[in-house]
């Protein structure tokens, strides 16, 4: 990461941080924003193997509903032990899940991860007593550290721990990506067989990789869950997990922001079309895709790249 | 016990029917086109509005009851038309020998369009229209009623299979499309016209997601979001028999339902789940579901 990016990178949690003081609305479409980040940038980590998951939403759902979980049925309230464990809770099942998916590619590892996401929404909306059902469950006020917040006080403070963790995990999975483990990971899209012949495994490449998105994506449930209140078993649903596949690759893939961007992209199309045309959302969603697919094949992120001026380098991540 | 089973039986074997129908399209121009088409379910969905607005129309409009049938089969045709050469010639040609990713997201972005486009014109509001299935009345045999419309369901089903298997095997143009599915260059080479061939493939495949649509309307009329709902079981059923074979979506329509039939009476809670689990039990032994090869991995 050189100079510039890290200038711009701080520039962007500059504006992001101070924009709720501004606007105060904002800043519960950051939040959310950065929730569906996280998820999104767990997707965009198995689309730089070449790897589309039709299910990444289960771990959305898992991470929110172990928060809310957590929160009801064992009086666990803190909001940083909430966020840590049901991130914690959401790696583990992506590592369980994993271990059978990562042997699956193309249209099959689609399809899997589709069908694993399905067992979860029917089990979250069938098994009433444990999950609420179709009504989902309620996740009270956070207390932080043993003090008690009022609902904006902890609105605000999950806020600002979202953009911390955004900016640290960030950084992590930025040098994750740029060690030899990340590298392996798109060296399984353009040759997995070359990939094996150097003597890397590309089961373990990519049960890593699962392993870290799905807690990137379970992350995002948690703060998605405090910060909304509430959780559902929607959560889950196959068409939240095209929502996140269309998130990543609006926003561009190719780096950190590029998922972050496009999800605050959307969320704040989203809030606008709420108040004007809101049966049109999905129709101006699916078409700023297909504009985005067709014409800028990086996503936002590289079209900021290259508004900026910097080259396009060889053998960087495309779809 | 047979009193219950069988009544639930014929329920389920019903909507296998309309379950075969949409899974049948979606693996047929999975075969032909080699695109997962994510859409599918809304041509499902937009069927059973045009079936339904069509035979609420027949009936204000006064017109003879029996109308409705040839209405079903109607609307389905216009919609296949209506969509079908359209979305084959512009999005789907487009993403033809691009990545799986590109592939499904297009077809997820018209989705989504097709979703609101609905609310557009048909509004949010449930449709109802069951003059097909009143007028069919009901039979009943040994102490048992049968709806008749479910057994019309059933019988329809099965000519769908046989007719598409005698269209693929014995007509000019399936055999035709077999070609260009055997091998797409060759097939060129000797003069076959494939972009024809994938469009004819593809509008068949909306025709049928819409008929599956367009029968379901008496029984259980039609609501938003019915294309989402529809398009994970269609998915489930197409992977379960194998993408891209035909028999095998009429099989696979019938374990899901047999399934679903299984866990109404022992565990009523699963039944929205066992669809999905048979398709993870099917597809973590074998991949390719229970009918396919291995031919569309790439190593």
């Amino acid at each position: 990461m050189n100079r510039s990016s890290l200038a711009l990178l701080a520039a962007a949690l500059l504006i992001a941080g101070l924009a709720p003081l501004a606007f105060p609305f904002l800043q519960f479409v950051l939040t959310i924003a950065l929730a569906k980040g996280f998820a999104a940038l767990g997707v965009a980590l198995l689309l730089r193997a070449g790897l589309i998951s039709l299910g990444h939403a289960m771990f959305y759902a898992v991470g929110a509903y172990a928060a809310a979980f957590l929160a009801k049925s064992l009086g666990f309230t803190d909001m940083m032990g909430l966020i840590v464990a049901a991130t914690i809770v959401s790696g583990l099942c992506g590592l369980l899940v994993g271990l059978f998916l990562v042997r699956y590619r193309a249209i099959f590892f689609a399809m899997l991860n589709l069908a694993v996401s399905m067992v979860v929404f029917a089990l979250l909306s069938k098994l009433y007593g444990l999950t609420g059902g179709t009504d989902g469950m309620a996740v009270a006020v956070p207390t932080l550290f043993g003090l008690t917040l009022t609902k904006e006080g902890s609105d605000t403070v999950l806020f600002y721990l979202a953009l911390v963790l955004a900016a640290g995990l960030g950084l992590v999975v930025h040098r994750y990506l740029k060690s030899p483990l990340g590298h392996a990971l798109s060296a399984v899209h353009s040759n997995e067989v070359r990939l094996e012949y150097l003597g890397v495994s590309a089961a373990s490449t990519l049960l890593t990789a699962y392993t870290i998105s799905a807690t990137l994506a379970g992350l995002g449930g948690a703060i998605a869950a405090l910060s909304i209140g509430h959780v559902l078993p929607e959560f889950a649903f196959w068409t939240q997990s095209g929502q996140l596949v269309l998130t990543a690759v609006l926003g561009g893939i190719s780096g950190i922001a590029g998922p972050f961007l496009g999800a605050a992209f959307l969320e704040g199309v989203h809030t606008l079309a709420v108040g004007t045309v809101a049966d049109a959302w999905n129709l101006i969603v699916g078409a700023v895709l297909l504009v985005v697919i067709f014409f800028l094949p990086r996503g936002l992120f590289g079209l900021i790249e290259k508004i900026a001026g910097r080259k396009t380098q060889a053998g960087e991540t495309e779809l | 016990m047979l009193q219950t089973l069988i009544p639930l039986f014929v329920d389920a074997l019903a909507s296998a029917a309309l379950i075969f129908f949409v899974a049948v399209g979606l693996t047929l121009v999975f075969s032909v086109l080699r695109v997962l088409n994510v859409a599918h379910g809304s041509f499902y969905s937009i069927g059973a509005y045009a079936a339904a607005s069509l035979g609420l129309w027949i009936v204000s409009a006064g017109l003879p009851d029996w109308l409705t049938f040839p209405a079903l089969v109607l609307s389905a045709a216009f919609v296949a038309l209506l969509f079908g050469p359209l979305v084959e010639n512009t999005l789907v040609r487009w993403t033809y020998g691009k990545s799986d990713a590109v592939q499904v997201l297009v077809t997820f972005g018209l989705f989504l369009i097709l979703e609101d486009l609905q609310k557009m014109v048909f509004g949010v509001q449930s449709l109802y229209q069951d003059t097909p299935m009143s007028m069919l009345g009901i039979t009943e045999l040994g102490g048992i009623v049968y709806l008749n419309y479910q057994l019309l369901l059933i019988v329809l089903a099965g000519v769908v299979l046989v007719a598409l298997r005698l269209f693929i095997g014995h007509s000019r143009t399936g055999r035709l499309i077999a070609a260009v599915v055997a091998d797409r260059e060759v097939s060129q080479a000797l003069g076959i016209d494939t972009n024809r061939m994938y469009t004819i493939a593809f509008t068949l495949g909306v025709f049928l997601a819409a008929l599956g649509g367009a029968m379901a309307t008496p029984t259980s009329g039609v609501s938003p979001g019915l294309g989402a709902d529809t398009m994970v079981l269609a998915f489930a059923v197409a992977a379960i028999g194998g993408l891209g074979q035909v028999e095998g979506a009429a099989i696979a329509s019938l374990i899901v339902a047999v399934a679903k039939v299984l866990a109404i009476y022992f565990a009523p809670e699963f039944d929205a789940v066992a669809p999905y689990v048979v398709m993870l039990a099917v597809l973590l032994v074998k991949p390719y579901g229970l009918f396919g090869s291995p031919t569309t991995r790439r190593i």
